[in-house]
């Protein structure tokens, strides 16, 4: 069992180290968008250490749109998502795999770069923590989401935008608790509790996203 | 043994075929036949479970295989209209995958299959570069190491060369002699042995029954 979920891990991280660009656009384009926002509002540090825990959790939610596509929709294409429902082994586990290498390869790259962007958007050490803590929790939330998202759209032709409006709607409740979570942290308040509730959303997505994640396959492949 | 009773696809509020009922026992050869549009790819879709029957019951070993599906696919083997072959990915790579996922059971060197499958000297190439025979072969490849006794194969001859058609069609046969069930469709005549070689001629309904 462990056996499949390694191998499709594997071919999925051998498959994007040979498309390079699939892994690289969703990460540029977060921290071009993040960026940006000094550009165009000014560099009072005041104000960008103010409005800093949006901006990246908000561009962390766009790149990871971005990159939801690839993570169903080439399986689709060329019949590897078929073959990959008829194994001999249960959907649900197969999907928390290509789910977690999604994450892999979409979550973990932002969570690398956000203490370039910290100091880009000049933030306190305890701001970052913060910062840091609910992108580790959160990430995997959103990738959990997005794939169900993925999931029900997949045989659309044009299904691109509306999983844009299956999806951020969802992630409301991550973004209020995690920048809830920074806010504390930047007035030096305590904000463990609202990691905790970040983390229960988290093993709540992960106990209950697969099997929604796999049902949906069934229902869009047919 | 694989059983239909009372099959019924129906797309779009057209009904493809109603009531089709057929067995396949151990050591047979079934080819479905029909023209273009008839329901063939619907109706191995409706065989592997990947969508589900308008009305009828499709059994495995006496068993729905709705209700167990993981032991009807560790018996099954389903090669598709679409291959299930990564691009970006080489030959070598994606017979790996597909061995270790569906057959980890079956030691075997996979050189051996390249070389029956005349890929030998393509092993390093990803995918998307070979021919479109060329990639067919490496999602047939899978037939070489299989140790399902139920085959689906829609279409496996298209763009495979005739000397090519003829290895696989000399691997029906020794399927079929161990015992193996193999379903195909294909519009090329085959030159199979008589004995274990059946046809199932899929049928338009009637007028009155054409739409639900």
């Amino acid at each position: 069992m462990f056996d499949a979920f390694g191998q499709i891990v594997r071919k999925d991280l051998l498959g994007a180290f040979r498309q390079q660009s699939d892994i690289l656009n969703p990460i540029w384009f977060f921290v071009i968008v993040v960026t940006l926002f000094p550009l165009g509002i000014g560099t009072d540090p005041a104000l960008l250490a103010r409005i800093a825990p949006g901006i990246i959790w908000v561009a962390a939610l766009l790149a990871a749109l971005l990159s939801f596509e690839r993570l169903f929709k080439d399986d689709y294409i060329d019949g590897s998502l078929e073959q990959m429902m008829l194994a001999p082994h249960s959907l649900t586990w197969l999907v928390c795999a290509k789910v977690f290498t999604h994450w892999l390869l979409t979550g973990l790259p932002i969570l690398l770069v956000s203490p370039l962007l910290a100091i880009f958007l000049s933030l306190e050490e305890n701001t970052f923590w913060a910062l840091f803590l609910t992108l580790l929790i959160g990430t995997p939330i959103l990738s959990l989401l997005g794939a169900i998202g993925v999931a029900l759209t997949i045989g659309l032709r044009k299904g691109g935008v509306l999983l844009s409006l299956i999806m951020l709607p969802l992630s409301i409740p991550i973004l209020i608790f995690s920048t809830m979570a920074i806010d504390a942290a930047s007035f030096g308040q305590p904000y463990l509790g609202l990691l905790a509730l970040l983390g229960a959303m988290l093993v709540g997505a992960i106990t209950l996203a697969p099997f929604a994640i796999a049902a949906s396959l069934r229902v869009s492949v047919s | 043994m694989l059983e239909c009773k009372n099959l019924t696809c129906v797309r779009e509020e057209r009904v493809l075929f109603n009531n089709l009922n057929f067995a396949l026992s151990p050591g047979e050869i079934l080819h479905v036949e029909g023209p273009n549009g008839i329901g063939k790819t619907s109706l191995f879709r409706l065989l592997v479970g990947l969508s589900s029957p308008y009305a009828g019951d499709i059994y495995w070993q006496q068993q729905n295989i709705m209700s167990d599906r993981e032991s009807y696919y560790q018996n099954m083997l389903y090669l598709g209209h679409k291959s299930g072959v990564k691009p970006e990915l080489t030959a070598l790579e994606n017979l790996q995958f597909f061995h270790r996922l569906y057959n980890p059971t079956v030691e075997l060197d996979l050189w051996d299959i390249l070389t029956l499958v005349g890929l030998v000297g393509y092993e390093n190439v990803p995918t998307a570069q070979l021919s479109a025979g060329q990639q067919r072969r490496v999602a047939l490849a899978r037939m070489w190491f299989s140790d399902c006794p139920l085959w689906i194969l829609d279409e496996p001859f298209t763009a495979i060369d005739k000397s090519g058609v003829k290895v696989i069609e000399n691997l029906l046969i020794k399927h079929a002699h161990k015992g193996g069930m193999i379903i195909l469709t294909t519009h090329q005549d085959l030159s199979l042995p008589a004995e274990f070689y059946k046809k199932l001629m899929l049928q338009k309904p009637t007028i009155g029954e054409q739409y639900v």
